[in-house]
């Protein structure tokens, strides 16, 4: 197994490595630059603003140096942000950030897995039909429709919830809800999908004609197996979370790395728009690894090649 | 059909697949009714602009900030430049529909292409074919889209393309899989020995096979790109002013939506029913042509 881990670690090399080199492409094919301001620059002051971000070395030797910089986990310095680094704009973005996925992808299991196993156990009658009616509204209600509308009942006609900002817990249960709610659906269709084909097998039928409960037949012998297509679902979840961070973190004024893209982007803070897209592949590619290690721990009919 | 065809099929009773598949479809009531929705609201995009008095950009300044009012000549009320929202919605429509149509096309073409060439050729150039779509796969794009909007400048030729090469991926690997299923069957063997070359086998044999998972998939990617341009629009970085798209509505509406919330309700409302529908009718779609439960 920890063979198969170093093989998948130093096969995304390629991967970060093109993702890499696309970005500074980008980042220098861009028309304008971080410099443009409305006033224009005295070009001596221009002149020392590139030089002490080496803009006005080669193409070459700024791709060489950024990316022995990268690999050296140095993404530079802002150029929006005054004497802050990159790294350190990570650093502060990155807990929210994750603190507001991890909550939403709890949300979403634990409503999604005991919806889906429920319409299962009860499939073709009114609580299938409600349940699955409910997660395909889940999926079609896109977050930035979702987001607002709860913000308008829950924060602007009553005033139970904060509209957005920091502070308690308080501040994060609209955009957990918001992130969490489509996720929670997919959840519920695979778990109602894997359940139906599991309750139909020979093993459960066994564990069933031994005359165990049926709460223990479901809990315990159907319930790991029904898991495993949600377990591979996790990798995709993690990308659905993190571009859905984009925009829930826009709509709330939550700062964490979604907001810091978006707002690096329309300044043309270059290295902070690259250092987030790689640390997010960075991101994703380990994420991905987990998912499938833990896939061959839950079944053992997994076999790493 | 002439009525000799007409007996012969009494006499056989033949059923294939699509026949088979469509009566399975007719008796899915959520697919029948997501149909006829979204047929309607399809032909409301096209033929409802021109059935109101209004246009999408003329200002009415004596009516701003009107609410929804059947009565009045602005039947979902106006926005804060005083423009009538029922037209927009449907002109954001038409914009929202036609991207989704053209970037599934755009990816279908692609991915068909692409997945039936790597199936069909096998050994070491699927291998290499298929490792760069996971090369590709790892890649967050959704980060690139938003940079070329904004460094670009907004550009719908450049949300067709964006959006397209971003879903060809997908399809890529269901048709390589299919291919990879289809090709040891008997009848591209039989096609191999009459001497076809590669190229026609794949394109007169192998892809209109295809043609039931790729129906599936067309409707399930339509949702998703209309979903994406909604994305970027809401981010502002979509169709630019003063043309619109449901998700360019969806972001005046919630910047506004203390004093008007019908801005945001409207348009919210045709983009979910819209996914709704694509979202069943591809679920009932996939039941109807999966041969697994006959």
């Amino acid at each position: 197994m920890l063979g198969y881990a170093a093989k998948r670690l130093l096969g995304a090399i390629p991967t970060l490595f093109i993702l890499l080199t696309l970005a500074f492409v980008m980042m220098r094919a861009a028309p304008g630059g971080p410099f443009d301001m409305d006033r224009e620059l005295p070009p001596e002051v221009r002149a020392n603003l590139e030089a002490k971000y080496h803009l006005d070395e080669p193409l070459i030797a700024q791709y060489g140096r950024y990316l022995w910089d990268v690999v050296h986990f140095d993404f530079g310095p802002s150029f929006q942000y005054r004497d802050v680094t990159v790294n350190q704009l990570i650093e502060a973005g990155f807990p929210v950030s994750a603190t507001l996925g991890g909550a939403s992808l709890l949300f979403a299991l634990v409503l999604g897995i005991p919806l889906g196993m429920l319409a299962a156990l009860r499939q073709n009658r009114i609580t299938d039909y409600l349940a699955m009616t409910t997660a395909m509204l889940g999926i079609s209600i896109p977050n930035f429709v979702l987001a607002p509308l709860m913000i308008l009942v829950f924060a602007v006609y009553n005033d139970w919830l904060p509209a957005g900002g920091l502070g308690g817990w308080q501040n994060y249960v609209l955009p957990v809800v918001a992130l969490g709610t489509a996720m929670m659906a997919y959840v519920a269709r695979l778990v109602r999908a894997s359940t139906i084909e599991v309750m139909r097998s020979n093993y459960v039928r066994t564990a069933r004609a031994k005359g165990l409960s049926s709460l223990r037949v479901i809990c315990v012998h159907a319930l790991p197996a029904s898991l495993t297509p949600v377990v591979s679902f996790l990798g995709p979840a993690a990308a659905g979370i993190i571009t859905g961070s984009v925009v829930i973190e826009t709509i709330f004024g939550i700062p964490g790395l979604g907001q810091f893209f978006v707002i690096g982007a329309l300044n043309r803070d270059y290295t902070l728009v690259m250092g987030v897209v790689l640390f997010y592949g960075i991101l994703i590619v380990l994420f991905n690894l987990l998912v499938d290690l833990l896939y061959g721990w839950l079944d053992p009919r997994v076999t790493y090649s | 059909m002439s009525a000799a065809a007409d007996k012969l099929e009494v006499a056989v009773k033949g059923r294939s697949l699509f026949s088979d598949a469509f009566r399975r479809l007719a008796a899915n009531k959520a697919a029948v009714v997501s149909i006829g929705l979204l047929s309607l609201i399809v032909l409301a995009c096209v033929v409802g602009p021109w059935l109101s008095p209004n246009d999408y950009f003329t200002q009415d300044y004596g009516a701003i900030w009107v609410g929804p009012t059947l009565t009045d000549a602005h039947w979902l009320g106006t926005d804060g430049l005083g423009r009538d929202l029922f037209v927009r919605v449907l002109e954001g429509g038409r914009i929202s529909l036609m991207i989704g149509l053209v970037a599934t096309l755009v990816s279908l073409v692609i991915g068909v292409a692409y997945g039936a060439t790597a199936g069909y050729a096998g050994g070491r150039v699927d291998g290499a074919m298929m490792r760069i779509v996971d090369i590709l796969y790892a890649m967050p794009f959704l980060f690139f889209v938003i940079l070329l909007m904004v460094f670009f400048g907004r550009n719908i030729l450049l949300i067709f393309v964006a959006i397209g090469a971003i879903n060809w991926l997908d399809m890529a690997r269901i048709v390589r899989g299919q291919t990879l299923a289809l090709k040891s069957q008997p009848f591209i063997e039989a096609a191999r020995m009459a001497g076809a070359p590669a190229p026609v086998i794949v394109a007169r044999h192998i892809v209109p096979n295809l043609l039931g998972v790729v129906a599936v998939y067309i409707t399930l990617t339509i949702p998703q790109v209309i979903l994406f341009e909604s994305f970027l629009s809401f981010l502002g970085l979509g169709v630019a002013e003063p043309a619109t798209s449901w998700g360019a509505l969806i972001k005046d509406g919630a910047d506004e939506m203390n004093r008007a919330p019908w801005l945001l309700i409207v348009p919210g409302l045709f983009l979910a029913a819209t996914l709704f529908c694509f979202n069943f009718i591809g679920d009932g779609l996939r039941d109807a042509l999966d041969p697994k439960d006959r």
